[in-house]
């Protein structure tokens, strides 16, 4: 049963990815992203961290895309978006990324799977605590400081919007 | 039979009874929306078909049934044929997490009433509400139509706005409740402080007061429907609907309303808790089947109260909206979790 969900949200999910990049309507592509993540948050509840889909949802298919589309559908999609610009500089610098994204990948799968590593927050130990809690009391004491700084480079976007903003009148 | 086959047809039977109140539920509510605004504004309202006009439902939805199938020209045709009905699912979906009733004991078993009995219920619940406005939005978006644009966009700012101090109205009730699983808050609420049972709205009236606007704005009524607005925009993102697509829509807007009705009586009315029962002796079936009862009356109550607001209030500018929802409620919001921590932590 659960590994024909993980079958079935992984492909959608991966399939889905593909046609963001493919589809040649932004607002497709927007809606093809949403799923997505729709998919990761099936992924997620799978391996039993509810807490984490629901905010995969709320915070990114629910606000952050809602924004995107917003966006999106205020644009003009038509001919200026197919003319297909030549986009040399960022496809050299794509390939880069690729690459490293591939050795990053590899040493992740040789590293874990293969020796089985595994750290104390399994799927069954986070069931026992309680997905919430577990993550709550992680997130406040282990990983305070990062938390914090996180909120702080959230804070310097709020103020970078409001600037802008206010530079127009 | 074994035991995943029973568990099988009990969440199965639970389906189909949850959809069907629901659907119930959207034609009761058309006929006392309709007449309660006759009622309102002093008129008559639509008293023809059957007694006191109760089967004006039926007519509305035959005549929608016959209506001719229209797509607008230059309409993402998928995406605009796909809109209602994802709207209208999104709407059905999210009443699973609700508790309408005390578990039972049923032939030995324990059955819970309610669909899906999940940790995160609340989370659940905001994660499939927000997804709801794509709906809309897309809706809007595919018709091809200035006016549907605007409906859409306007919604989707909107309900960005209100998402926010919506979900912050009810940190308060979750710090005292200590859980996200709707079942633990409503078990926190059965409780008593000697006679005044421990209703959630006694504790926190301001958490209650913006959760109630901000519920309001989410459902996109009077005085927040800005996103239909006749005299601005038509009906904004439905212009171009017509036939099922349309009742789809109007289905899921009134599922939405009975939803988040049944979600105020959750967190702060006690669910379906009827209060001083307990001193009774009642045959335990009996006292589910009251408790449903009671769950069933308190959200017609507040049903009633949307259809109130409803036909009582003007519609709102949109900056006004906007500056409403960010430079009012959502500081209150944070006010309100400020206090019941401070409240919290001073008397234990």
């Amino acid at each position: 049963m659960e590994l024909v969900l993980f079958v079935i949200f992984g492909a959608v999910a991966v399939a889905s990815a593909i046609m963001v990049i493919v589809s040649r309507n932004a607002v497709v592509s927007a809606l093809f992203l949403i799923l997505t993540f729709f998919c990761l948050a099936g992924l997620y509840v799978l391996l039993n961290a509810q807490f984490i889909a629901a905010l995969q949802i709320i915070v990114y298919a629910g606000a952050i895309m809602v924004l995107f589309v917003f966006v999106v559908m205020l644009l003009r999609t038509g001919k200026e978006a197919r003319r297909g610009y030549r986009l040399i500089f960022q496809k050299s610098i794509g390939m880069i990324f690729v690459v490293l994204f591939l050795l990053l990948l590899g040493s992740i799968t040789l590293m874990v799977a293969v020796t089985g590593m595994r750290g104390p927050y399994t799927a069954e130990a986070v069931r026992n605590i309680g997905n919430t809690q577990a993550f709550a009391s992680v997130l406040f004491t282990d990983y305070l400081y990062p938390f914090e700084i996180i909120s702080v480079l959230l804070l310097v976007g709020i103020i970078g919007a409001v600037v802008l903003a206010k530079k127009k009148r | 039979m074994s035991p995943f086959w029973i568990d099988l047809i009990i969440i199965l039977i639970k389906v189909i009874v949850v959809i069907g109140a629901l659907l119930g539920g959207v034609v009761v509510m058309v006929v006392v929306e309709r007449r309660g605004a006759g009622f309102i504004q002093e008129r008559l309202g639509p008293n023809r078909v059957g007694p006191w006009g109760w089967l004006q439902p039926i007519a509305d939805g035959i005549k929608l049934f016959f209506k001719e199938e229209f797509v607008p020209a230059q309409a993402h045709k998928l995406l605009y044929l796909a809109a209602p009905a994802f709207f209208m699912f999104i709407a059905f979906v999210t009443f699973a997490v609700i508790p309408f009733g005390d578990k039972i004991e049923l032939f030995g078993r324990t059955i819970q009433l309610q669909i899906a009995d999940v940790n995160i219920g609340i989370l659940y619940i905001f994660a499939f509400a927000s997804l709801g406005i794509y709906g809309i939005v897309i809706g809007g978006w595919a018709s091809n139509n200035k006016f549907s644009l605007m409906g859409g966009v306007r919604s989707a700012a909107q309900m960005i706005s209100y998402e926010v101090a919506l979900g912050l109205s009810i940190i308060g009730v979750l710090m005292i409740g200590q859980s996200l699983r709707l079942n633990d808050i409503i078990g926190v609420q059965t409780q008593y402080w000697s006679y005044l049972p421990r209703w959630n709205i006694f504790i926190q009236p301001l958490g209650f007061l913006i959760f109630l606007i901000a519920a309001i704005a989410e459902v996109n009524r009077i005085p927040f429907d800005l996103c239909e607005a006749e005299q601005e925009l038509v009906v904004g993102y439905q212009v171009e609907y017509g036939s099922m697509k349309f009742a789809m829509y109007y289905l899921g807007e009134y599922a939405n309303l009975i939803t988040f009705s049944a979600l105020i009586v959750v967190l702060f009315f006690g669910g379906w808790h009827i209060p001083w029962i307990e001193g009774l002796t009642i045959h335990p079936l009996l006292l589910a089947l009251l408790q449903v009862g009671a769950f069933v009356v308190k959200v017609f109550a507040f049903l009633w109260f949307f259809v109130w607001v409803r036909w009582t209030f003007p519609r709102f500018r949109y900056d006004q909206l906007m500056r409403f929802g960010w430079l009012v409620l959502l500081p209150l919001a944070i006010f309100n979790i400020l206090a019941t921590g401070v409240v919290m932590v001073l008397i234990p």
